[in-house]
């Protein structure tokens, strides 16, 4: 895969980098009704073999980010900044060409609703060879022995029947699996799966997430995988970023979000997942207030008009000024909050965690 | 024709700016309905306003054209052999061609517009007249088309049923008509049978009266197909549920509930069929089924004016361009609305 | 397929019947006598008899109709004519002009062509300007391109045929003379070679594509645009396929779609004449045609030309149906 594109890259780049650096990128789009401020500085990184989970509220600029990594805002009217880089190029100066040639390719995408995500015209089969014969010079025949394996390989019964079948006589999961072999076809190193089970019901989900262990084991390709589902997130990945407002407010390995979270709008997602074994009166606690308009950010903290705990925070501070991300334990563990992080963990320990 | 592409696209151009006020303008008024929220859409959409005065323009002509007509004096059937000065308007040797005016069109100080060759009558008087028959007729076989295809559609949508097979056969059968052919047959076959039936002569009341009948009466089925599908989907929502089984009657849900709700698609269709109702009575006219002389009638006045194309120019001219600046501004006014009803629908 | 096929072919022949009956007992039932319109100014009551008695216009008129039909469906046709004056109107027979006594169908079919090629330039012309402005200002779309595209669709939508006809009319042929005055004997391409024939259809096929073309503007341009936002596009572009795929292969087939539908139905409801058109150029086409029997009343000119023209319109609608089926996959099972 060096060989591919290096003109944005320093040979010796790689050296030390991580697989995937995205460093303070943001993404805007321009519109009659003024700027939607869609991501405001996210930064993360990813190693190959590991997943990395983004959850937030939709329109929390999670797909947004992953669409900026496909580099597929070029050409809109987005503004794209910051950095990206990937395997040592870097992706937000790359031209549309170059960056065509990794598409599906380095990095291959798994789309949240697989019945418009494919095209209603074309047989299943066409779609997959497609997204193979783009990259490599292969007679189609070889396409289609690579299809044919890889649908067998994600559960498709009678895969060399159901090659030449249409989207709409797949079923959800069906056609899940089929996206997923798609995005397969030619090997990619880093998978961005955009919901990828949303849609299918809870069976099936298990499936699709197992399948998906396993093909990153088989592969070892990193994946970003981006839910609003902390069942998922709890399930697949290693790392989390927790979105809010096109800003990331909480980051660190699974075991600090679920554990150790500090901050509040973290705590209400983790409040929202439903459980059996779940303590205090039962109910389901949802955050309350609308996810702000990414228009007119609020000046301070993204999350202020509907955080609860602001009485911890002396002065105006949550409402005049943004926090910074910051660093809380040596394991990488950041949270953008005014509240003392020793107040945070005591706020934690004895109101948030007994009704969890 | 160049008034009318600078009409069409002057306004076209400031799009972007417009677009902008409308949609700030859009932001401070949430909460209101969908109908405060269209109107003040189109109070700032220029095109809209100015479609809107035309249009205005056009019907206050219709309804004064006899006190229009007072200003030049001439009414639009008197025959005009000579000027004021008693010198002959008309070329008797050269076919009755006008003498003198603007490309031998008789235009003068007495005939703003010239005069019609041979006859002799006043093109400007006959021009404000034919703008009446042009208006009624679209709004009578508008009206006529949109009530029926409102009904039709409602009726169908709402019952199901064989209710539903039979209606939508029905709308299958009126879709499957050659319509301006059929009316073509039709009209002049349906005024002579009102002479004969209810003893009403062939005049040309009788013929607006049968225009306005054809074309509503074979324009309602696309309308219906529309709002039986509306009404299907509008059937199966929460409040109309709701309201049946707390024991609303049919009557009720139709009229105060699915109703309110098809009038958005209906404005848009109407206002879009009255300008295609415009040219369909200047077709009918121009082929010799419509309104007969001595009525006149826009389109009667350019199939006259087709035999003098080479002679007098001017004499198609001017029917032509009221027939086109009548329809433009018609289809500007829908255009506009529909955006204001869905910005979605033109501007995404 | 076949029995989808076969199922909307059954639906057409009721709607046709249909059609025919209500075309038929409009027409016949309305004139108070229609043997005055045969014997014109000789009438009086011996010949009127006369003419009952060899129309028929005596029978009931389910037995008139009746008669009409035997003459659509039966291949051997009808007779026509009292006894003693009998004649064969062979099938399909439409009868006969009360005019001049020619069998409807011979005019028909010596109509037909010059409506055919009409119909088709016209098509070709403003399905190609129509989808190629609409696919420009789609993929140009907010830009100048697009605006000038959409102002020229608004401003084509809005010109009436009648009026654009006699402004080409005057403008190319009165004005700068670059084309000679429309003569029917130009109208037959193999008689009077390419050259004559272009020149007599060019105006008439600009004039009818017009409003065609500024409707193709539109809705291709709204179907491109709704098709570019979907999902499937972004996929494409997200497997690295260059742009030019993305748009004809994958936005292109979806736009498309509907207009093929609407293609059909227009196309066909034109075979059927272009009245308009061929009245302001004297094209002696099925519109002409059509007009000048329902000028001098000619019934059974009127209703063959009616019915005619509602098969071609009814036929249009399967043609399209199938052809929905082929391009739209997901149509072929439900």
């Amino acid at each position: 895969m060096t060989e591919s594109v290096t003109s944005a890259a320093l040979p010796d780049a790689r050296a030390g980098k991580p697989f995937l650096e995205v460093k303070d990128l943001q993404v805007h789009f321009p519109t009659d009704d003024g700027l939607v401020k869609a991501v405001n500085g996210l930064s993360f990184t990813l190693e190959r073999g590991k997943t990395l989970g983004i959850v937030g509220e939709s329109g929390s600029g999670k797909s947004v980010s992953s669409l900026a990594i496909m580099g597929l805002h070029k050409g809109s009217r987005a503004q794209v900044s910051g950095e990206i880089w990937l395997d040592g190029s870097e992706l937000v100066s790359m031209s549309v060409p170059e960056i065509r040639r990794l598409r599906g390719r380095q990095v291959a995408m798994i789309f949240q609703d697989p019945l418009s995500a494919m095209h209603p015209f074309y047989r299943v089969g066409d779609q997959l060879t497609e997204a193979y014969l783009v990259h490599n010079d292969a007679p189609k025949a070889v396409a289609k022995k690579r299809a044919v394996e890889l649908l067998d390989r994600v559960g498709i019964p009678s895969p060399q029947k159901r090659f030449d079948d249409y989207p709409h006589q797949f079923s959800g999961g069906m056609r899940q699996r089929a996206m997923i072999a798609m995005a397969l076809m030619c090997d990619p190193q880093l998978l961005i799966a955009d919901e990828p089970t949303t849609a299918l019901d809870v069976t099936v989900q298990a499936q699709i997430l197992d399948l998906m262990m396993d093909l990153q084991k088989e592969f070892n390709s990193a994946i970003i995988m981006i839910t609003h589902d902390l069942g998922v997130i709890a399930q697949m990945t290693q790392d989390v970023v927790v979105m809010y407002g096109g800003r990331v407010v909480e980051t660190g390995n699974v075991r600090d979000i679920f554990y150790r979270p500090e901050m509040p709008y973290t705590w209400g997602l983790l409040g929202s997942i439903p459980r059996v074994n779940r303590s205090g009166d039962g109910r389901l606690k949802s955050i309350r207030g609308t996810p702000p308009s990414l228009i007119n950010l609020p000046k301070g903290c993204p999350f202020q008009p509907r955080c609860d705990y602001q009485q911890y925070v002396e002065g105006h501070s949550c409402v005049d000024e943004l926090p910074e991300l910051l660093q809380i334990a040596t394991g990488g563990h950041r949270v953008r909050c005014h509240i003392d992080s020793e107040k945070r963990k005591q706020l934690f320990a004895e109101q948030i965690k007994p009704k969890l | 024709m160049t008034l009318g592409v600078s009409e069409s696209q002057s306004p076209e151009g400031d799009l972007p700016a417009d677009h902008l006020a409308e949609t700030s303008e859009a932001k401070q008024i949430e909460g209101r309905s969908l109908g405060q929220i269209a109107w003040a859409r189109l109070r700032k959409d220029k095109i809209a306003v100015i479609s809107a005065i035309v249009i205005l323009l056009i019907i206050a002509v219709a309804i004064f054209a006899p006190l229009i007509v007072k200003l030049n004096g001439f009414p639009p059937d008197q025959f005009n052999r000579t000027d004021a000065n008693g010198d002959p308007l008309l070329n008797t040797r050269d076919g009755g061609i006008p003498i003198g005016g603007l490309w031998g069109s008789g235009t003068s100080s007495e005939h703003w517009l010239g005069v019609e060759p041979q006859n002799g009558r006043d093109v400007f008087s006959r021009l404000v007249y034919g703008t009446r028959v042009s208006l009624l007729v679209a709004l009578g076989g508008t009206i006529l088309a949109v009530v029926l295809g409102t009904v039709i559609g409602m009726v169908s949508g709402y019952f199901g049923g064989w209710v539903d097979t039979l209606l939508s056969r029905l709308m299958d059968i009126m879709l499957s008509f050659p319509t301006l052919l059929f009316i073509m047959a039709l009209t002049p076959v349906i005024a002579d049978r009102g002479q004969d039936l209810f003893g009403i002569p062939d005049d040309n009341r009788l013929r607006l009266g049968v225009l306005m009948f054809v074309l509503g009466f074979f324009g309602w089925a696309y309308l219906a197909r529309i709002v039986r599908g509306q009404t299907l989907s509008l059937r199966e929502r929460e409040f109309v549920e709701a309201a049946r089984s707390l024991g609303a009657g049919p009557a009720y849900v139709i009229f105060r509930q699915i109703l309110p709700n098809l009038l958005p698609t209906l404005l848009v269709y109407t206002t879009l069929l009255i300008p295609n109702y415009i040219t369909a009575e200047a077709a009918l006219s121009f082929l010799g089924v419509g309104i007969k002389e001595p009525t006149s009638s826009w389109g009667r006045m350019i199939a006259d004016a087709s035999d003098w194309i080479e002679s007098n120019p001017l004499y198609l001219f001017f029917p032509g361009l009221a027939l086109f600046i009548t329809v433009l501004a018609f289809n500007l006014l829908g255009d506009s609305v529909r955006d204001a009803l869905d910005p979605r629908a033109g501007r995404s | 397929m076949g029995r989808y096929v076969i199922r909307r072919l059954l639906q057409t022949v009721v709607i046709l019947i249909v059609i025919s009956a209500i075309t038929f007992f409009l027409f016949w039932a309305t004139p108070a006598n229609p043997a005055l319109l045969i014997c014109g100014k000789n009438c009086n009551s011996e010949t009127v008899a006369q003419v009952n008695a060899t129309y028929g216009f005596d029978d009931p008129l389910i037995v008139q109709y009746g008669t009409y039909m035997q003459g659509l469906v039966s291949p051997g046709g009808r007779t026509i004519g009292s006894e003693g004056s009998e004649r064969e109107c062979a099938w399909p027979c439409f009868g006969e002009s009360y005019q001049n006594g020619i069998p409807v169908w011979d005019s028909i079919s010596d109509a037909f062509p010059a409506t055919l090629w009409l119909a088709v330039g016209a098509a070709i012309l403003w399905l190609f300007f129509g989808v190629l402005l609409g696919l420009i200002a789609a993929l140009r779309k907010g830009k100048l391109v697009d605006k000038l595209s959409v102002g020229l669709a608004l401003f084509g939508v809005s010109f009436p045929t009648l009026v654009f006809g006699y402004l080409l009319l005057f403008l190319f042929i009165v004005k700068l003379q670059w084309l000679p005055f429309p003569d029917t004997a130009n109208a037959a391409l193999f008689t009077v070679g390419p050259v004559k024939w272009l020149q007599f259809y060019i105006l008439p096929w600009m004039t009818l594509a017009l409003v065609f073309a500024a409707l193709y503007t539109r809705l291709t341009r709204a179907n491109m645009i709704d098709t570019m936002n979907e999902d499937y596009i972004r996929t494409a572009r997200a497997k690295g396929l260059d742009e030019r795929t993305v748009v004809f292969k994958h936005g292109l087939r979806s736009a498309l779609t509907p207009i093929v539908t609407i293609f059909g139905l227009d196309l066909g409801g034109l075979l059927g004449g272009a009245v308009i058109t061929e009245q302001i150029f004297s094209i002696t086409g099925l519109g002409k045609f059509a007009i000048d029997s329902v000028l001098s009343n000619d019934l059974p000119a009127i209703m063959g030309v009616v019915l005619f023209a509602a098969i071609f319109i009814v036929v249009a609608n399967i043609v399209v149906d199938v052809l929905y089926a082929i391009i739209d996959p997901r149509v072929r099972l439900s």
